[in-house]
């Protein structure tokens, strides 16, 4: 667009666009660009991704503000509602009781589970913090564009905080989830402590997944139209709602349908839990080497959904 | 500086630029700071669902997958080859009509919007003075406080420290303890007062405002102005976006005239609001 070129042709340096006609020709030789002089100065490129290393610590930097958003959004959830905050428990809850009455009376998925509440109570839970942090996560660049476009924060505290909300929202179903163990006659072993590595594999699998989201979701906002039928797609073949064990040996289903079903992701951490909190529930209920997957998983999702959010960095809040 | 590059946008730059040295975009013996360089930089926004897009299931599902931008995709250049080099120690106006591009100029100076073409170097994080969209309508003031000084990327003690400032600069508890009631309970007039209070707590390299004056009673644009220009003092750089031509000579030294997108002219803000405001006279 600018005629600049045509009036300067007897510049040595190279014409590029940065070269501005009004600096005259006669003055000192060859005055540096802006590029230049931005480089004598320590002036960097606004808005350049920054380094793996340097994203690490700026996001570290922004602990508090990922928590604080979390614990904000918490409160703000329900703070319109009468009851406020006891529906963060009674919304689970409720959940459950209507599996409970469609597959644990109608469909009968209690058949051959022993302890089906707890089975099913832990399910529910800890996959609604799978479905969620994964389904929400979907919207939180796209659904916080204002945000992004009015701060500089490294953008991954966004599905994190996303994440956090979730998690602090299970942390309070399963104390929920401990005392009714403990109504429902069970006692607590050590082997409850299990459920600490497991609910933080979890946690972070989930991060990482919710940061591939939050990367698509802003580019496809479309996305989240499909997530519902994805995951409840993968809810109904985690074994939320009944033992993938004795459903599929009814059928004629290949081994391995049953081999993989049963390490995906969600029904390794929804077994973890329950093999963690539930007495009957043993571990030959459990895929083999299923820690290892579990840590894999983790891992796998973690660093990769990490790297993969951080390459579009200065992308985020484009158009 | 922007006579010679605009010259097909109008003669209002060559009419008063003096004929020192200020006109050229950089002097190489200039000793003063840059704190921003804008390096002909373009801003172009991408607009989804513009105009009829065909909705449905197998649509959606083939806009996911396919790489194309969609049918209804449009592209806006808001911000036109713009260069101009900012020091320590200026407070520039950005002056122009509606949709010119300032506020898209100042987002992309911030880091906060892609540019398509050219750079823009910045010492520091220029930070947006814009904290609103972190704070939450169902939260109480005093929440907000802690969140919005966070999102600015402050730290607890910080906010700690500033706390009782803040609240007392707002006045929102002037009349009782309204900061402890949700945002949403508030007057529009006290809630901007809030945010700018939060707002305007941290110090910047370089900050810039976007129309963040035209909110409160005279009483808190007077206080504010008098903020503006303490953060001015700490901040290298100030840049400001008003649609009160008053402000911007009160407040700036230097101005930059946007129109669509395209720098018309940079200089002194009494010559160039004086240009400005013969343009929209003669419209
Ligand atoms: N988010 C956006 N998406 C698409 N176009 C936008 C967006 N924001 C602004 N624009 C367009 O960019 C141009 C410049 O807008 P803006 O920078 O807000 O102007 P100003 O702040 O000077 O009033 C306008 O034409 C406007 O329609
Ligand atoms: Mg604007």
């Amino acid at each position: 667009m600018q005629p600049a070129d045509a009036l300067t042709p007897s510049k040595a340096t190279p014409v590029t666009v940065t070269t501005h006609p009004a600096t005259p020709a006669t003055k000192t030789p060859a005055p540096a660009t802006l590029a230049d002089l931005a480089a004598a100065h320590g002036l960097t490129v606004s808005g350049a991704r920054p380094s793996l290393p340097s994203y690490v610590r700026q996001l570290w930097g922004r602990r508090h503000f990922v928590t604080a958003y979390a614990t904000a959004r918490m409160h703000a959830a329900y703070s319109t509602a009468r009851l406020g905050q006891v529906w963060h428990l009674v919304t689970p809850l409720l959940n459950a009781a209507v599996y409970y009455f469609i597959f644990g009376m109608i469909m009968n998925a209690s058949h051959g589970v022993a302890d089906y509440v707890p089975f099913l109570i832990t399910g529910v839970f800890v996959w609604d913090f799978i479905g969620s942090s994964i389904n929400a996560s979907t919207r939180s660049i796209h659904g916080n564009l204002g945000l992004v476009r009015a701060l500089h924060f490294p953008r991954a505290s966004l599905p994190l905080s996303t994440v956090v909300q979730l998690f602090q929202q299970l942390l309070v179903t399963m104390g929920a989830l401990v005392l009714l163990l403990l109504a429902c006659g069970q006692t607590p072993t050590l082997k409850w402590l299990l459920a600490a590595p497991a609910l933080a594999l979890m946690a972070v699998f989930c991060a990482g997944v919710a940061m591939v989201m939050a990367r698509i979701g802003s580019k496809s906002p479309d996305i989240s139209q499909l997530m519902p039928f994805i995951l409840r797609t993968w809810m109904y073949s985690s074994g939320v709602m009944w033992s993938i064990d004795s459903m599929l040996k009814k059928d004629h289903l290949a081994y391995w349908v049953t081999v993989v079903l049963k390490t995906n992701p969600a029904a390794v951490y929804i077994d973890l839990m329950r093999y963690a909190l539930i007495d009957s529930f043993n571990a030959h209920a459990l895929p083999h080497h299923v820690w290892a997957i579990a840590v894999g998983w983790a891992l796998l999702a973690g660093v990769g959904g990490f790297i993969y959010f951080w390459k579009a960095e200065e992308e985020y809040g484009r158009g | 500086m922007a006579d010679t590059k605009t010259a097909s946008a109008g003669t209002p730059a060559s009419a008063t630029a003096p004929a020192a040295p200020a006109t050229a975009v950089y002097d190489p013996r200039d000793t003063r700071v840059p704190t921003v360089i804008a390096d002909e930089v373009h801003v172009v926004y991408k607009v989804n669902g513009a105009g009829g897009r065909k909705g449905g299931a197998t649509a959606a599902l083939s806009r996911i997958f396919s790489r194309k931008p969609a049918p209804g995709m449009r592209e806006v250049h808001a911000v036109k080859g713009v260069t101009f080099v900012a020091y320590k120690g200026e407070a520039i106006g950005l002056i122009g009509s509606n949709g010119s591009g300032k506020s898209t100029l100042l987002a992309a100076i911030a880091g906060l919007q892609p540019v398509a073409r050219g750079r823009i170097y910045s010492h520091g994080q220029p930070s947006l003075l814009g904290v609103n969209a972190a704070l939450m309508n169902d939260l109480t003031g005093e929440r907000n406080v802690v969140l919005g000084g966070l999102a600015m990327g402050m730290s607890k003690e910080q906010i700690r420290e500033r706390y009782q400032d803040i609240v007392d600069f707002s006045g929102i508890n002037q009349k009782g303890d309204f900061i402890s009631l949700p945002m949403r309970t508030y007057s529009s007039g006290m809630g901007a007062r809030l945010r700018f209070s939060i707002a305007a707590a941290k110090d910047h390299d370089v900050l810039m405002i976007d129309e963040a004056l035209a909110t409160g009673d005279a009483d808190f644009q007077r206080r504010s102005q008098a903020r503006i220009e303490e953060l001015r003092e700490q901040a290298g750089t100030v840049f400001l976006v008003s649609h009160s031509i008053g402000t911007v000579r009160e407040t700036c030294d230097r101005a930059i005239w946007l129109e669509s997108g395209v720098l018309r002219m940079d200089g002194p803000s009494a010559e160039v609001c004086d240009a400005y405001e013969r343009f929209t006279s003669g419209r």
